[in-house]
């Protein structure tokens, strides 16, 4: 019997693969308003992190607002139904709300349109290359930045004839009095009882030039009041702004470095988890801190070899009789400092009745000094780039370019 | 593709052709291209469709698919059809033999489904592929157009993507002209005929507002906006037509989708059953079939369900057992004639209502399930007390039950043009969020300010959506 239906086989051609890769456009499109949502959400993001993520492949989960597609749809007081096997029981728990532990395949029954839980991975390196994208640094800035030197490293470049005797290239020097002896007598061997000496001419050395690099090695110095003051708000905003400080030098130096301190009364080195966990309490002497920075930076970071960025968050309780010993302590760490800088941190609203250092602060002249007031979640992203707008030339270039004149 | 070649697939498709036949199932022509993976999730993100016009969603969907299948968390389907004249079949070429022949079998299954169940009548088949592409065409030169562009054509398609979905279920109903309605109004206001009038009292004649817009409440919400909305420019018109038309495509398929899928798995197993298949074909046949089929455990797989209701409709007319001769009657059909009958002139809702008996939910031990804080705990369990609950909580899922319905009650609200739209609330909240979202897309659409109205933890509330953003307010 022969069917009345009719088919036809189309077979595969990979070069029509290649051609109907007709989505790319609207993938591309995609990607460009996932970049904007994550970028619109990266206050949210950065107040999430760890400030020694050190590894940049790490995947954040970032939920994208902006590109979810929105419909009319029921919410969660609504049941649903499913099968088991054969021993269900009332009071079960099946899985989460949020969908976690659900059995595999379609939930409910029928198409449920636009439920809709959507993230986007993005690693920390991207998160934080759509970071920086934001802030616009002058490029003048970022060129000096680049151009700092260290790592002075001899790498080889070509011959000469003349040069030190240390540098005599032997095996070259023997072929060159080959050649000519090959030119001059037409023998190669030395079978002949004549000398035939090295001369001037055939000596051949290395030739060295310098190997310069940019400058590798920065240091953050996350400075932090710890009293009783401090309250988890507060050490949460300073928490991010130091991420993001962190994540900055970074991009800019090989090898970064960070020294957390931690002072109420006395200043002291901790670990990260002390700085931002652990509360003290009493009261504040902002000198202690800053005495102690100078410190660490005396002990390890010497400033002709490291870049050093420090970053005081303080909630501006201090000791009024500390102030002259805190200011000058600030103008020696700006002295050292590429960049140093200080962040008030005072949630809404408390900054009418509170003390400031602000005032104090205002009598330092430096000008990579710089002070901000953070009030809330939203204000760490515009006073991280008021504060990067101050950096100055590196101290380490211009300590050695004075030694070297 | 060592394993078979395109003339192979051939013979056996003859073969399956005459089954087809014989068993009385009634196709389109048939088109099988075959496509490798990447081409496959191409496909998938775009409905299928060779044609389709651009936006972002669709990208979206195919890196989300993509990443599923790279990361192994979902394979590809074996098949993908569309529902066109002639239907168009894609067949992987990473699949084995026995996957190519069983899925051959499965898309006829589909096929005649999409040809004779009456949801379909109304998407026009044979117009299917050009009317995707001629869409297409037409989005596309108005994002080449200089003065419209990809910024103002997203602006409206972003809109009218979140509200395709709000339109008539049912289009077998034949939808009245506002002529049709206001005679209707008419009609209803005029009293009744009273062979006794001079006795009684005359009521007085209350006159209908003719000039109510809408006349009567609106489902076609982008439709309703395209006609009324006199500030809106062609090419936006337009969009809203094609936006609106492409979801009105692909409600049957969502309304049938159990059956569908059961259908089509009832008659590849009857095909293939028949094929005489060499035995190692055979065997792999029957472990493909099986993991199709399989109940997921806590979910619900609608080819698994959909096929147990489409073998008991069979066994039930064939071969009843005493018990359901007493319960439910002898049958009058035979069990084959049930099936042809069914799959013409029901729906996932009314087949499930039908067809899906105490006994089967019971052998398939289907529960209720329900948030309970953070816990989706089960509710109820398919006994004697618990089965009729759990079987109306699956009707209203099933399909276009899992999309709200909103209609429009007003384009005049407060006498300012604000658009009065209203939740029909049956026992389900909104997700506040998304509505929130949704009504904005309303009032992009309409130009003026746009009011749900909804219930909220048992509570009427209206939510607005005005140029001064969104509000929410109880409602007395």
């Amino acid at each position: 019997m022969k069917p009345t239906i009719n088919a036809i086989f189309r077979p595969y051609s990979s070069s029509d693969a290649l051609r109907s890769d007709r989505s790319a456009g609207d993938r591309q499109r995609h990607r460009q308003k996932v970049r904007e949502a994550v970028r619109e959400n990266i206050a949210d993001l950065i107040a999430e992190e760890s400030i020694i993520g050190k590894n940049k492949d790490r995947v954040i989960k970032v939920p994208i607002r902006g590109v979810k597609e929105y419909r009319f749809i029921y919410g969660e007081n609504a049941s649903g139904v499913g099968q088991g096997d054969g021993n269900s029981e009332k009071g079960q728990v099946i899985g989460k709300t949020d969908g976690t532990g659900q059995g595999q395949g379609e939930d409910k029954a029928g198409d449920q349109p636009g439920v809709d839980y959507y993230e986007t991975d993005v690693t920390l390196e991207e998160l934080i290359e759509i970071m920086f994208e934001d802030l616009e640094l002058p490029d003048m800035e970022r060129k000096i930045l680049r151009e700092v030197m260290s790592d002075r490293i001899s790498k080889r470049k070509g011959f000469r004839k003349a040069g030190i005797r240390i540098r005599l290239d032997k095996k070259r020097t023997v072929k060159s009095r080959i050649k000519r002896r090959l030119a001059s007598t037409g023998q190669d061997d030395d079978q002949t009882e004549e000398r035939f000496p090295f001369r001037k001419e055939d000596l051949v050395y290395r030739h060295l030039v310098e190997d310069v690099r940019p400058e590798s090695n920065a240091a953050v110095l996350c400075i932090m009041d710890t009293s009783g003051s401090m309250d988890t708000l507060k050490k949460y905003l300073a928490r991010s702004f130091f991420f993001m400080l962190y994540q900055f030098v970074c991009t800019k130096y090989r090898n970064v470095e960070i020294a957390f301190i931690a002072h109420h009364t006395e200043g002291k080195e901790v670990t990260e988890e002390e700085f931002f966990y652990k509360g003290e309490s009493g009261g504040t002497f902002i000198s202690s801190g800053y005495n102690k920075a100078l410190e660490v930076i005396q002990a390890r970071y010497h400033p002709s070899l490291w870049n050093l960025y420090a970053f005081h968050c303080s909630d501006g309780d201090n000791f009024d009789s500390d102030n002259p010993a805190a200011l000058k302590a600030a103008q020696e760490l700006c002295e050292l400092c590429n960049l140093f800088g200080y962040g008030e941190i005072k949630p809404l609203g408390s900054r009418y009745y509170e003390s400031s250092m602000l005032n104090i602060f205002r009598r330092l002249e430096a000008d990579n000094f710089q002070t901000v007031l953070i009030e809330r979640k939203e204000d760490i992203w515009p006073s991280f780039k008021t504060f990067m707008s101050k950096e100055r030339t590196p101290i380490a270039t211009e300590t050695r370019a004075a030694a070297e004149q | 593709m060592a394993e078979w070649d395109v003339k192979d697939l051939e013979g056996w498709d003859e073969k399956i052709r005459v089954k087809v036949q014989e068993f009385g199932l009634s196709c389109f022509d048939q088109e099988f291209e075959v496509c490798d993976h990447n081409q496959m999730l191409g496909y998938m993100a775009y409905s299928g469709m060779p044609s389709h016009y651009p936006h972002w969603s669709y990208g979206k969907s195919f890196e989300k698919l993509k990443t599923m299948y790279d990361y192994g968390v979902s394979g590809l389907p074996y098949e993908m059809v569309i529902n066109s004249d002639p239907s168009i079949a894609y067949l992987m070429t990473d699949n084995s033999f026995c996957l190519q022949i069983l899925t051959i079998a499965h898309v006829y299954g589909h096929n005649d489904f999409f040809k004779n169940n009456f949801t379909f009548k109304s998407t026009q088949a044979e117009h299917t592929i050009s009317r995707f592409k001629v869409h297409a065409d037409r989005v596309r030169s108005y994002l080449e157009d200089p003065s419209i562009g990809v910024e103002k054509v997203e602006w409206i398609l972003d809109a009218a993507h979140g509200l395709s979905l709000q339109c008539r279920r049912n289009l077998a109903i034949k939808k009245l002209t506002l002529r049709e309605q206001r005679e209707r109004m008419i009609e209803a206001a005029r009293p009744a005929d009273d062979p006794f009038e001079d006795l009684h009292q005359q009521k007085d004649i209350e006159a209908p507002d003719l000039n109510k817009l809408p006349a009567s409440p609106e489902e076609d919400l982008l439709l309703f906006i395209r006609d009324h909305n006199d500030k809106l420019s062609d090419w936006e018109r337009d969009l809203l037509t094609i936006v609106h038309e492409t979801g009105q495509y692909f409600i049957p398929q969502m309304e049938t989708k159990i059956m569908n899928e059961g259908w089509a798995s009832y008659w590849h197993r009857e095909i293939m059953n028949s094929l005489d298949l060499p035995q190692d074909l055979y065997l792999e046949f029957l472990v493909r079939h099986n993991q199709v089929v399989r109940p997921f455990p806590k979910g619900l797989n609608p080819y698994y369900l959909g096929l147990k209701v489409w073998d008991d409709i069979k066994r039930r007319h064939d071969d009843p057992t005493p018990e359901e001769i007493e319960k439910y009657g002898r049958p009058t059909k035979t069990g084959t004639q049930a099936l042809f009958e069914a799959r013409e002139v029901d729906r996932d809702a009314s087949f499930l209502r039908r067809f899906l008996t105490e006994e089967l939910m019971r052998e398939m031990d289907m529960f209720e399930y329900e948030p309970r804080g953070e816990d989706l705990v089960i509710s109820e369990v398919s006994d004697k007390e618990g089965w009729r609950g759990i079987k109306e909580t699956l009707i209203k899922n099933v399909g276009m039950g899992g999309v709200p319905v909103i209609k429009i009650e007003d384009a005049d609200y407060n006498q300012n043009r604000s658009l009065y739209v209203k939740h029909y609330h049956e026992g389900r909240d909104l997700q506040l969020e998304y509505a929130e979202k949704a009504i904005s897309y309303l009032h992009r659409l309409w130009g003026h300010e746009v009011v749900l109205e909804t219930v909220v933890n048992s509570k009427r509330a209206l939510l607005s959506y005005s140029d001064d953003g969104f509000s929410a307010k109880p409602l007395k």
